[in-house]
């Protein structure tokens, strides 16, 4: 046996190891709160104007001119059945875009993965590189894409332009390569053998996707769903290009259809609007932050 | 259920993967595919199992072409390396999987997901999630879910290479077991080549997508027919010395710069005809440490100095620098031996093996 040497801890260098974890430490935190001060100012704000009459800077201010003037005045807009409409309409394009996002990655990004067909791999580079254009440079040319869907009979109303259905159609498609490479990078990372087990088990192809690779892919799934629910109640330039009037406009189109041209606007009118849009995403932070963590902590739990 | 395989190859552009391969199971038997790592054993039993598709050749299910029939109606159950079972499922899931997809009733299911499970000494883990198990019980399981649907052959992928020395020899006997008892014909993939001796019924040797030999167990290691089969089989492995052979008034001898041994005549009379070196097997088991009371005979004998000594528990592996030439032989553990003694060991010729270097074929049995 040889006898173990402890080394002599190392004299302090000016403060004690204390006192220097806790001034390391301090310096950390204040670093943080420093960086995110614009930000919390900012919803500082936004949450005072809400309900204020007026704000200058972050102090409310009265009609005179005082310290004070709070007001509910601001969110007299939920009682209007056009924001709920709007609301509706936003729910609406995101989860459309969830579906059809999260049905067309997963069959796609299982294909791209597992199996060998004629153009797979010019598929998977034009894809790459289509999801470089971004959504302005397409417009006029979706324009004419969604004209020409709307004349189709009966269908033609409902994906057509001016009209939700359209609206998601679109947001889908441009979200559709992320999504694809995304669920194609998941299935990648999965092993044959369980596959290969489940095909002699007796499943056919599809019912090994659906039951045996479907559910191990299901915090990609989770997190590409989030993402897409995201860009879907936030999606403003398809909408507002597409549709025109009150009737289809979705959340951030209703918020801009508050700054009006010609009347002044009531700038705290829109930051009560804006807080109410981001009110339901809140909601569901709040509730699924701890799967939410899962997903990025764990990948794919268990073995 | 009788396989037979033949002509079976499998390429991926340029890639071989396992080439021209001929093989007949007889019912009831376990046959080990043996090889080195990247031999084409996986690829050779995947085609059995019906997920890859040759690129040549036929397999046949009792005289019936099964190449363009689907795995799940092959009536074949399969165990893989990884277990490959289905996380999201618990113990039972797994084991039942296949009864369900082949519409078992209810009853019928639970009954006999029942009984394999008994069978596998799982049977009180059913609830269980995968990840819940140890390794050696997920293994348990897979083995349950390849038998519960009664298969006509079984296919095992290195089925016990992750797991540690001992349950590996337990789970080995508990196979090879099951296997006999339900008369399953099986193939049994494998690297370990003490699995493949004590399990198999038939070996067959694979290199680089070659079958290169497929024989009982005592044959491949008492007969080998090429130079691969004697290095490959056999543990410690077999050492080889290049030795000229020559032959005059009915003697044999065998010789080079460092040795020179007498030969026995059935053994040395092929190799003698060959001019130049051949390629002499000898296995560490068959020479015997010369002491006083069991002194070898004359040119029956090689003396070295110890090199290296490695206790192997009952038996030492000792290599010896036989002028220059290394060998590795096993000695009995009481002898003794230390690094820098100088021995002498009689060597049992009647068990020497020997190549042509060319062809790498046996001088004896080819
Ligand atoms: N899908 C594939 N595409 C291309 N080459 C492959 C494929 N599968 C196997 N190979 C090649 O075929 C050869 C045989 O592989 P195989 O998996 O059968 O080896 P193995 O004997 O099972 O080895 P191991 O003991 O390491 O499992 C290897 O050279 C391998 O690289
Ligand atoms: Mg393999």
């Amino acid at each position: 046996m040889t006898t173990t040497e402890i080394a002599p801890p190392l004299p302090p260098v000016g403060l004690l190891p204390k006192a220097r974890e806790k001034m390391g430490r301090r310096f950390a935190y204040g670093f943080l709160i420093l960086s995110i001060l614009p930000i919390l100012v900012g919803y500082a704000w936004l949450i005072i104007a809400t309900v204020s009459f007026r704000t200058e800077g972050l102090l409310p201010r009265n009609a005179e001119g005082g310290i004070g003037g709070f007001t509910l005045r601001n969110w007299d807009f939920v009682t209007d059945a056009a924001i709920w409409n709007a609301m509706f309409n936003s729910l609406l394009i995101a989860l459309a875009m969830v579906i059809g996002v999260g049905i067309a990655s997963t069959a796609g990004g299982y294909a791209l993965s597992r199996m060998k067909f004629a153009g797979r791999k010019g598929f998977l580079s034009m894809t790459l590189v289509l999801h470089a254009f971004k959504a302005e440079m397409l417009l006029i040319a979706i324009f004419f894409v969604l004209r020409w869907l709307g004349d189709i009979p009966i269908i033609g109303n409902f994906i057509g332009f001016n009209s939700v259905g359209g609206v998601a159609l679109v947001m889908i498609a441009l979200e559709l390569p992320l999504g694809i490479w995304l669920m194609k990078g998941f299935f990648d990372n999965l092993a044959w053998d369980m596959e290969r087990a489940a095909l002699i088990d007796g499943a056919s192809r599809f019912r090994v996707w659906w039951q045996i690779m479907l559910p191990q892919v299901r915090p990609g799934l989770a997190a590409l769903s989030l993402f897409t629910f995201i860009a879907g109640w936030n999606a403003y330039l398809v909408p507002f290009t597409f549709t025109i009037g009150t009737k289809v406009a979705n959340m951030p189109v209703f918020l801009n259809q508050l700054i009006s041209d010609t009347a002044p606007t009531n700038w705290n009118q829109v930051a009560a609007v804006g807080l109410f849009q981001m009110i339901p995403l809140l909601i569901f932070f709040i509730f699924t932050q701890e799967l939410l963590l899962n997903i990025y902590a764990g990948g794919s739990k268990g073995s | 259920m009788r396989v037979e395989i033949k002509n079976l190859s499998k390429a991926w552009d340029g890639v071989v993967g396992a080439d021209n391969i001929n093989l007949d199971i007889s019912d009831g038997d376990l046959v080990a595919f043996l090889g080195p790592s990247g031999c084409g054993k996986t690829t050779t039993l995947l085609m059995v199992a019906g997920i890859y598709k040759p690129s040549g050749g036929t397999i046949s299910f009792d005289g019936q072409v099964v190449n363009e029939v689907a795995p799940k109606d092959r009536g074949i159950g399969m165990v893989f390396q990884s277990y490959a079972l289905y996380p999201h499922m618990s113990v039972f899931g797994n084991i039942s999987y296949p009864l369900k997809l082949q519409k078992v009733d209810k009853a019928g299911i639970k009954q006999r997901v029942q009984k394999v499970a008994d069978m596998m000494g799982i049977g009180d883990l059913l609830d269980r999630k995968i990840a819940q198990l140890s390794g050696g019980q997920q293994q348990r399981v897979s083995l349950g879910r390849a038998l519960v649907k009664e298969p006509q052959l079984l296919l095992f992928d290195e089925p016990l290479s992750n797991l540690d020395a001992r349950l590996r020899l337990t789970m080995r006997g508990e196979i090879k077991r099951l296997q006999s008892d339900l008369g399953i014909t099986s193939i049994y993939v494998t690297h370990d080549q003490v699995e493949a001796m004590t399990m198999a019924d038939k070996i067959a040797v694979m290199s680089k997508g070659v079958l290169q030999a497929y024989d009982v167990p005592e044959a491949l290691y008492d007969r080998p027919k090429t130079l691969f089969v004697a290095g490959f089989v056999g543990n410690p492995p077999m050492n080889f010395l290049d030795v000229e052979v020559t032959g005059s008034d009915g003697e044999f001898r065998a010789r080079s710069e460092a040795i020179d041994l007498v030969l026995p005549p059935d053994r040395a009379e092929k190799a003698a005809a060959i001019k130049g070196k051949v390629a002499m097997g000898l296995r560490p088991e068959d020479v015997d440490l010369v002491s006083d009371a069991s002194p070898g005979a004359a040119g029956l004998t090689l003396g070295g100095m110890v090199e290296g000594v490695e206790p192997l528990g009952r038996e030492d592996l000792v290599g010896v620098s036989i002028n220059g030439v290394e060998m590795r032989v096993l000695v009995d553990k009481t002898k003794g031996v230390k690094v820098g003694d100088n021995i002498e060991l009689a060597v049992d010729t009647s068990k020497i093996q020997l190549f042509d270097k060319e062809t790498e074929q046996s001088l004896l049995w080819a």
